[in-house]
């Protein structure tokens, strides 16, 4: 699934400010005047609702913004659930759409429900922009968009049961998530009509600037970046760690399942086979048919047991190692806008060189060639250099607060994300744990009352002696 | 049947019985039926050793033998606890005294042995007769046959099965002097009577049936089980992976660390936990093959019931055609046709001398010939009630031990849960320190 590498990011249609880049800076000149007026650099905006993802807003301001939103995370105002999975069968295509249906007290909102219609598509836009915008934040994973192994229908109820249940985690991820849930996109996901989102998803960055994007990233990436902070390498190393570490969960959890299904198989045979023996005999009929009715009912724990394990533990790990790849996206990009910035540092000092060294000879002789006389050219010469490394400076600095603000997003949301992952998994495993822990108590009782019954039945036969 | 009520009681009260235990109990069941030599004696197989040796046709080969210890029963209780008496014998000793007894007492449902090889093995087990676990079993085996065989009323009192216990030189010759081999009825005499008998006891076609079920079900329950404990081999040592897995990435967290390297301290323990709880199914599975092999001891004295009615049956037959023929002879007529009668019909009649003589070869014939179906007919009698005797004892002792290996298993399948609820809920303890 390859990522929409954007290191210039065009937060357009957001109503946040683009950044000046070599790109999109003519196209989209008119939203940026409008933008400036609004978001001036070094406001400090304290109310959730008109937060955006202000690149213009300095880094400093931004930890504290982010420090704020935190602390109210107890006081949830915002619910949000993806349900009841529809077929829609048009003349072009058949595809499924869940409700998603929310709950909120903000003041950004209209009102205080909405219920929508989405599909797939939907939510994977949704992510899109999200990352557009923000590229070194982390983003929850999208449930993938098609299931490799085993044949399973796109319409199959368990996939879209599976699907949806992630779509709903996903959703919920964004809503809790200081940043994200307070965009403009989000919000117009979670409350616009199905013809009103069509209209707003046209307005992205043309699909050309996309690609030039795109380009440039591949570029960026061979280029590579020098100085990389420690912290970074940190976060790279223990990613590629997690990396291994989550797959490997992801891998055993699910031969578990597998082995526990082939285990049922086999005692499901058993049972009947007791029964069977029990017709032959006469006193241990029914110790015998007793034993079979054990065993069928500890059959059914079982399965009731991996069902749980497929649906609790297998999507939670499985989501974390959708995760990995994120993380390492957000890395990526990271790197990039640095390896951008380092670079252009690099063509500054050339350009300031160019300035300093004596004229060029041979330059020089030409001019002198056309007929202009040697003072004039270098007086020219020094005017363009002298403009060219003020824009490069200007440049510069935006690219300078850009690297800043990415750096700080990104540590930022690493705390946040590790915190969350941790409580993710711990519940998924706690719960697991204490799934297997009923499951052995219910087959404990199964047994239990089988030699209850062989106790009474012994005591009715008189063989006993109660003595 | 003696009270077992104590043993019972004993067995399902307590749940944590361990396989050695319910195994004695087994034993003390035997023990207290008290045959006479079991008053006397303790009979255990104590250990088992490897030798090598030159064999029949002069090739070397390794083999196993068992120790076998007896010791009086009162100088036990006496506390003076002398060194028992103890000789040294290989499984194919063991299994011509049980040839021997088979065909010495063919109304007894004789116990039987051990199984000559692993069968009914699952992937962890090796089929390998050297392999020290087999022999283990193996071991165990042996000694419940010969305490099976010491408990039997009849059995019990058996020369030769005392010598089998007493005499290490010498025992072998002992046992081919009684020339057993040659009283052995062959398979292919079984099987004629059993297809052309006529009027067989009921009760043994009844319980001939059944041994062919009982065959047939337990052979499908071993079937059955060793498949299931092959799988749940593999649920349990897979999540030992849960363990090294937890331990490696507890460390390269911070506060996630000690949880999770706890947690997978107790995956590792959970997945260990297997070895001894298939260890003790595979305990159950022996009392199972015991029953399977009880089968056939069952089947064995249907069948030669069958032969001593067939022969008792082929022999009031020819008493009847004999005295057919006495009839003709004596007036004249032919009541059946007959080649004899043809011929004389042919070429003339005998002379009365003739027919005088033939006559009295008949009498004495008839004579002979209705001493025989006396004979027979007591015997056929005698095989059926001392038969039906042991068939019914044998079906008790069948209800009460299987019942025991119901209850057993029962036991163990809680000793698993309570163990599963012990390592999770302490996984789940560590986790919630994740």
């Amino acid at each position: 699934m390859s990522d929409p590498v954007v290191d210039n990011a065009v937060p357009s249609g957001n109503s946040s400010v683009a950044i000046p880049t070599d790109i999109s800076g003519q196209i989209l000149d008119l939203d940026e005047d409008d933008d400036l007026e609004v978001f001036s650099k070094g406001t400090t905006l304290t109310e959730g609702s008109s937060f955006n993802a202000s690149m213009q807003t300095s880094p400093a301001s931004m930890i504290n913004q982010y420090k704020f939103e935190e602390e109210d995370a107890d006081t949830k105002d915002i619910f949000v659930t993806v349900d009841n999975p529809e077929s829609i069968v048009t003349a072009i295509e058949t595809y499924v759409t869940y409700r998603v249906m929310t709950k909120t007290t903000r003041s950004e909102f209209d009102a205080s429900e909405f219920e929508v219609q989405r599909r797939y598509q939907d939510f994977l836009w949704l992510k899109g922009r999200l990352e557009e915008a923000h590229p070194t934040l982390i983003v929850h994973p999208l449930p993938e968009k098609f299931v490799m192994k085993g044949m399973v229908e796109r319409f199959n109820e368990d996939f879209i049961e599976t699907r949806r249940k992630a779509l709903h985690r996903f959703l919920n991820r964004i809503a809790e998530h200081p940043i994200f849930s307070s965009t403009d996109d989000f919000k117009i996901f979670l409350t616009a009509e199905s013809g009103e989102l069509t209209s707003h998803k046209k307005q992205g960055p043309g699909f050309l600037s996309r690609m030039g994007e795109t380009v440039k990233a591949v570029a960026a990436s061979v280029r590579g970046v020098r100085n990389r902070p420690d912290e970074f390498t940190d976060m790279q190393e223990y990613v590629e760690a997690f990396t291994q570490k989550i797959g490997s969960l992801d891998k055993v959890s699910q031969r578990i399942v597998r082995e526990k299904k082939e285990h049922l198989e086999e005692l499901k045979e058993s049972g009947p086979i007791y029964t069977l023996w029990s017709q032959s005999e006469e006193e241990l009929a029914e110790p015998l048919k007793r034993m079979a009715g054990c065993l069928d009912s500890c059959c059914k724990e079982t399965e009731e047991q991996v069902k749980e394990l497929n649906d609790h533990l297998i999507p939670v790990l499985h989501e974390y190692v959708l995760c990995t790849e994120t993380l390492k996206a957000v890395l990526r990009r990271r790197d990039n806008i640095q390896a951008d910035f380092e670079a252009k540092t690099e063509a500054l000092a050339m350009k300031k060189a160019d300035r300093d060294a004596e004229s060029k000879v041979l330059s020089l002789a030409w001019d002198s060639l056309v007929g202009r006389s040697p003072e004039e050219v270098k007086q020219q010469k020094q005017q363009k250099l002298k403009g060219e490394i003020k824009e490069m400076r200007v440049e510069l600095d935006k690219m300078e607060d850009r690297l800043e603000w990415a750096n700080n997003a990104l540590k930022s949301d690493w705390t946040r994300w590790q915190k969350v992952m941790r409580t993710d998994l711990r519940s998924a495993f706690v719960d697991t744990a204490e799934r297997n822990v009923n499951y052995y108590e219910k087959c404990l009782a199964v047994w239990e009352s089988f030699l209850h019954s062989q106790r009474t039945e012994a005591d009715g036969n008189g063989k006993v002696d109660c003595s | 049947m003696a009270d077992s009520g104590s043993e019972d009681i004993a067995v399902i009260g307590n749940t944590d019985l361990t396989p050695s235990e319910s195994e004695n109990n087994l034993k003390n069941t035997m023990v207290e039926k008290g045959t006479s030599l079991l008053k006397k004696m303790e009979i255990s197989v104590a250990e088992a050793e490897k030798r090598t040796g030159k064999n029949a046709v002069n090739m070397q080969e390794t083999y196993t033998v068992y120790l076998i210890e007896t010791r009086p029963v009162d100088a036990a209780s006496e506390g003076t606890n002398p060194v028992p008496d103890s000789l040294w014998r290989r499984y194919s000793e063991f299994e011509l005294l049980r040839n021997y007894l088979l065909v010495a007492y063919p109304f007894v449902v004789v116990p039987p042995l051990p199984e000559k090889r692993a069968e009914f093995v699952w992937h962890k087990l090796t089929a390998d007769n050297m392999d020290p676990d087999f022999v283990e079993r193996r071991r165990v085996g042996l000694e419940n046959f010969l305490l099976r065989v010491a408990s039997h009323p009849v059995l019990s009192n058996d020369k030769i099965f005392y010598s089998f216990l007493t005499e290490e030189n010498g025992w072998k010759e002992t046992v081919f002097e009684t020339g057993f081999q040659a009283k052995a009825d062959s398979r292919l005499k079984a099987l004629n009577a059993t297809f052309r008998v006529k009027n067989p006891d009921k009760r043994f076609a009844e319980m001939k049936h059944y041994g062919d079920e009982l065959q047939s079900v337990i052979s499908q329950l071993l079937r059955v089980r060793a498949r299931a404990a092959d799988r749940l081999y593999g649920v349990y040592k897979v999540h030992g992976n849960y363990g090294r897995v937890f331990s490696e990435w507890s460390a390269i967290e911070k506060e996630m660390g000690d949880g999770l390297q706890s947690a997978g301290h107790h995956m590792d323990a959970y997945a260990a936990s297997v070895d001894d709880i298939l260890e003790e199914e595979e305990h159950y599975a022996d009392q199972l093959k015991e029953y399977l092999f009880y089968a056939d001891a069952v089947r064995a004295v249907c069948r030669k019931h069958e032969l001593t009615q067939f022969e008792l049956e082929m022999a009031a037959q020819d008493l009847i055609s004999k005295k057919q023929q006495r009839e003709e002879l004596a007036t004249g007529t032919v009541r059946t046709f007959s080649l004899k009668g043809m011929t004389s019909k042919l070429f003339g009649q005998e002379t009365p001398e003739q027919r005088e003589a033939k006559l009295k070869m008949l009498e004495t014939q008839i004579e002979e010939g209705e001493e025989l179906v006396k004979e027979r007919k007591t015997e056929c009698n005698e095989y059926v009630k001392s038969a039906w005797v042991d068939i019914e004892r044998f079906k008790e002792q069948k209800d009460h031990d299987l019942r025991e290996a119901l209850i057993s298993y029962a036991i163990m399948q809680i000793s698993m849960c309570k163990k599963g609820i012990q390592v999770w809920n302490n996984a789940k303890e560590c986790f919630s320190k994740m």
